[in-house]
């Protein structure tokens, strides 16, 4: 069986008609419990074709479980899934693919050995016989890619990917085969802005061809501009199904939430003092960054954005001993501490954390934490060595747990589960565990990568306090964000970084989203034409 | 509940059913499969032979685990940091008839020679350190994977062994280093279990409460992690293996000293027994996940298995079968382990 769509629509008026039409899928009653635990209660839910269906509510409220429900990873506990009105057992997610049904998770679900092509094609059959068919397999790829105007080779290898592209291949994996119903994890969650926009107008065209659209974001503005109805879920709980055009986003988030976030991104004040750190005239080896100067001063918070690919994070990373370098000059706090005509290389990451700087990655699964180990153990690990946690050789297990009492304070969690383990915690949890290694030692520059990818709005706003309090303490930040509305409203100054070279720097009171925008969509029309010519 | 329950009337022993298999879940995640195992191997075999539950038995086996615990505690050292030490069997070997070499030379045949046992002591464990100090810098510095590097390393220093004895026992120790340390006893103790005992205190120390156990797990668990929190990954590797290999050399000192002589051949089987021993006690083979006291047990365990089987007169190759096989049961025990983990992941979310 597979879900079978109504013909493609083209006129806006027949969505009334389609409202009146037969749900593609439709969940009815459906519960989940874990062993006595209910995590989804009693839920509807339905998908119609060509309509996009947002999902959303905080970290935890159970939209993951809802949605593996629907893509066959797990099976409800109880109530029922009809498909074309015949009630259905969803087995497993090899047969949710069979019914039509594909999902773009924000799990990586990549073979990071194989190429894009290779990837976009793992598990479906593309073979006479038992040998693939190459040449249409290139073919497709391209396709695929081209109909989403990412900019990738089909015979690249995923593991020389960035963050973003390895996003990109995920995305273009769903769109390749033409599902019925298609679920889209936070699929923007790496994305530039220029990449949202082709994501974007690609779910239009998907709407159109009459696919029904699962789509989850934590932001708001997204499902705005794209979603027909909105689910707010909140503890397991459906609180809501409503049409988009009947809500407004304080309802939204007070729904999801429970409260409302008044003041979202809080105003930092600025005490500008010395200078902390200086690059000058940066270049790195396997990096496009070309000839990159720049400042941070004590007190302030400093943006450094650019769409994925652009090198921004590279820079950053160098300063930690993370990237080589091929030339130029560094110096923290009228130190220098890397300058190739001097011979002078003092950057790694153990140095630059003794001198106060602490750079925390934007990939938190692979480089930030250690997912097997307890939140306790992640936070003291860059720590260990000062004296309040050891005496050189032996750890002191008593001040160590005393300190921790004080961090579950200010992180808001609580005190028992800072012996929990991490791979047991939400994402957003996770986000704030690594923020908290900066409250254990002394920091005087935090570089920060891309913090609030992924996490819910309740979170993020409380990453945007951490920041706050961390520059009230009077450290500064180095914010690495492709998120413009971040940078648009917390930084107190901002670089733009374009293909490896500085394109610009944004005083404070020039800043303002529109600003961004227009700087990064300036330079992307040229090069679009460029690839294209 | 009791809503649940008078909703439900036909079903009223349901929740009795789910409650018992909650439980039996929950221990099993928090114990792993390891306390389900010693229970039935003792059940089992106090069943199959009446001798088995004896005092001299229990004794026996307690004093024969002893070298299985030492060097399974090496191996724990090893793949904590995401590694692998196949070169145990080897430096059992290399220690033995370096140790064994130095006190015949030095023994004159007269007196208690107890300054030929000392140096001979050090030179064995010298030698074998000097062994896992290679097997760190290897992996560490050059990158050569673990498994590769120690089982390289293996025939290396077996054939250097080989050469030393040109494949001969050697004897001609001091009767004394066999009286103290392979039979000797103190208020009926063997001087073997003396020996271990402190040693397993010494590494639940060094891993839980220094500085560099912590790194140990730390760079097994995420090296990535562990390099951006400061922490010079590659000395730490160096000192594990090299503190594993110490570990492995005081097991073979112990055996040297029990069998009276040095033996080029020793030791063949405990690659395999000790990586048993760790994977049955749950230590992750992705590193950064084992408790010591779990690797203890695995490892008596598994010697308390290989005396049953003897006591049942199963023959020798069925043990290797056994073994084996264990060895695989227990991986994919520990695999659902994980699975369960997960789906009780949700439960354990909402608490926090």
């Amino acid at each position: 069986m597979k879900i079978t769509s109504p013909q493609s629509r083209t006129h806006l008026d027949e969505q009334i008609h389609v409202r009146n039409a037969k749900p593609l899928i439709h969940l009815q009653g459906v519960s989940k419990d874990y062993f006595g635990s209910t995590v989804l209660h009693k839920l509807d839910f339905d998908i119609y074709a060509g309509e996009v269906h947002a999902l959303f509510g905080e970290n935890g409220a159970g939209k993951s479980t809802l949605l593996k429900m629907i893509t066959g990873d797990i099976q409800p506990s109880s109530g029922h899934i009809f498909i074309n009105d015949e009630e259905i057992k969803i087995a497993s997610v090899h047969h949710a693919k069979e019914l039509g049904i594909n999902a773009v998770f924000q799990e990586y679900t990549l073979v990071p050995q194989l190429t894009v092509e290779e990837n976009l094609f793992l598990g479906s059959n593309l073979s006479s016989g038992i040998f693939l068919q190459k040449t249409k397999l290139r073919e497709w790829a391209k396709k695929t890619l081209d109909r989403l105007e990412f900019d990738l080779e089909p015979n690249q290898l995923i593991m020389h990917l960035s963050h973003a592209q390895q996003r990109m291949v995920e995305i273009a994996k769903a769109f390749h085969s033409k599902p019925a119903i298609m679920i889209l994890d936070e699929p923007t969650a790496a994305l530039s802005g220029r990449e949202t926009k082709q994501l974007f107008a690609m779910i239009d065209v998907l709407k159109n061809e009459g696919i029904g659209v699962v789509y989850v974001s934590h932001r708001t503005s997204e499902i705005f501009r794209l979603s027909d109805r909105v689910s707010v879920l909140k503890d397991g709980h459906l609180v809501c199904t409503e049409t988009t055009p009947d809500i407004d986003e304080d309802q939204l988030i007070e729904l999801a939430f429970g409260h409302r976030y008044e003041s979202f991104f809080p105003t930092i004040k600025t005490n500008t003092g010395r200078e902390l750190l200086n690059i000058s005239n940066l270049s790195l080896s396997n990096s496009l960054v070309q000839g990159v100067s720049l400042t941070v001063n004590a007190g302030e918070i400093v943006g450094l954005t650019g769409l994925a690919g652009s090198g921004a994070a590279d820079i950053a990373r160098a300063c930690f001993g993370l990237n080589q370098i091929k030339s130029g000059v560094i110096t923290y706090l009228d130190d220098q501490v890397y300058n190739k005509n001097l011979g002078i290389n003092d950057l790694t990451p153990r140095a630059m954390l003794d001198r106060g700087m602490l750079y925390l990655p934007a990939d938190r699964r692979n480089e930030g934490l250690i997912m097997d180990h307890n939140i306790r153990q992640n936070i003291s690990l860059p720590s260990l060595s000062l004296a309040k946690f050891s005496t050189g050789f032996w750890v002191r297990k008593k001040g160590e747990k005393h300190i921790m009492e004080s961090v579950s304070r200010r992180l808001k969690i609580n005190q028992l589960s800072i012996e929990n383990v991490l791979n047991h915690l939400s994402g957003g949890t996770q986000q704030k565990v690594m923020l908290a290694k900066g409250f254990v030692r002394d920091v005087q520059l935090f570089i920060l990568d891309e913090p609030t990818i992924g996490v819910d709005i309740g979170t993020r706003a409380e990453i945007y306090r951490l920041m706050q309090e961390f520059c009230d303490a009077g450290a500064s930040i180095l914010l690495i964000s492709s998120d413009l509305s971040e940078v648009a409203n917390i930084v107190h100054r901002v670089y733009i970084v374009d293909r490896g070279e500085l394109l610009a720097e944004i005083p404070h009171k020039s800043i303002n989203e529109a600003t961004l925008s227009h700087y990064l969509d300036q330079r992307e029309a040229p090069c679009h034409d460029q690839k294209t010519s | 509940m009791t809503k649940k329950r008078v909703n439900q009337k036909p079903a009223v022993w349901q929740p009795y059913i789910s409650r018992v298999v909650n439980f039996i879940a929950f221990l099993y995640i928090k114990g792993g499969v390891l306390p389900w195992f010693l229970v039935l191997a003792v059940v089992g075999f106090s069943f199959s032979s009446e001798y088995f539950l004896t005092q001299a038995n229990l004794r026996g086996i307690s004093m024969h685990s002893t070298y299985l615990v030492l060097v399974a505690m090496a191996q724990m050292l090893v793949m904590l940091t995401a590694g692998l030490d196949l070169s145990v069997g080897v430096m059992i070997a290399m220690t033995s008839v370096a140790s064994s070499l130095t006190m015949g030379a030095m023994w004159s045949g007269h007196g208690s020679g107890w300054e030929s046992i000392l140096i001979g002591c050090v030179v064995g464990l010298g030698a074998c350190a000097s062994i896992g100090l290679v097997n760190g810098i290897g992996v560490a510095w050059f990158k050569v994977p673990s498994f590769i590097m120690t089982l390289g390393m293996s025939s290396v220093v077996l054939g250097l062994a080989l050469s030393l004895t040109g494949g001969i026992p050697i004897y001609g120790m001091p009767p004394n280093f066999t009286n103290m340390f392979g039979y000797g006893g103190w208020a009926g103790i063997p001087v073997p279990i003396l020996v271990t005992v402190p040693c397993i205190g010494l590494m639940y120390v060094f891993l839980n409460w220094t500085r560099i156990g912590r790194y140990i797990y730390a760079i097994g668990g995420n090296l990535r992690a562990a390099q951006l929190s400061g922490i010079n990954t590659k000395s730490c590797i160096v000192i594990a293996y090299t503190t594993a290999a110490l570990f492995t050399g005081i097991a073979a000192l112990l055996i040297t000293a029990r069998l009276d002589t040095g033996e080029s051949n020793l030791g063949v089987s405990y690659p395999l027994l000790s990586i048993a021993a760790c994977a049955i006690g749950g230590v992750s083979l992705q590193g950064g996940v084992g408790k010591l006291h779990n690797v203890v047990l695995g490892a008596i365990f598994i010697i308390l298995i290989q005396n049953g089987m003897n006591l049942m007169r199963i023959n020798s190759y069925y043990q290797m079968v056994a073994i084996g096989s264990l060895l695989i049961i227990s991986i994919m025990a520990e695999n659902f382990r994980q699975r369960l983990v997960l789906t009780y992941k949700n439960k354990t979310r909402s608490n926090v």
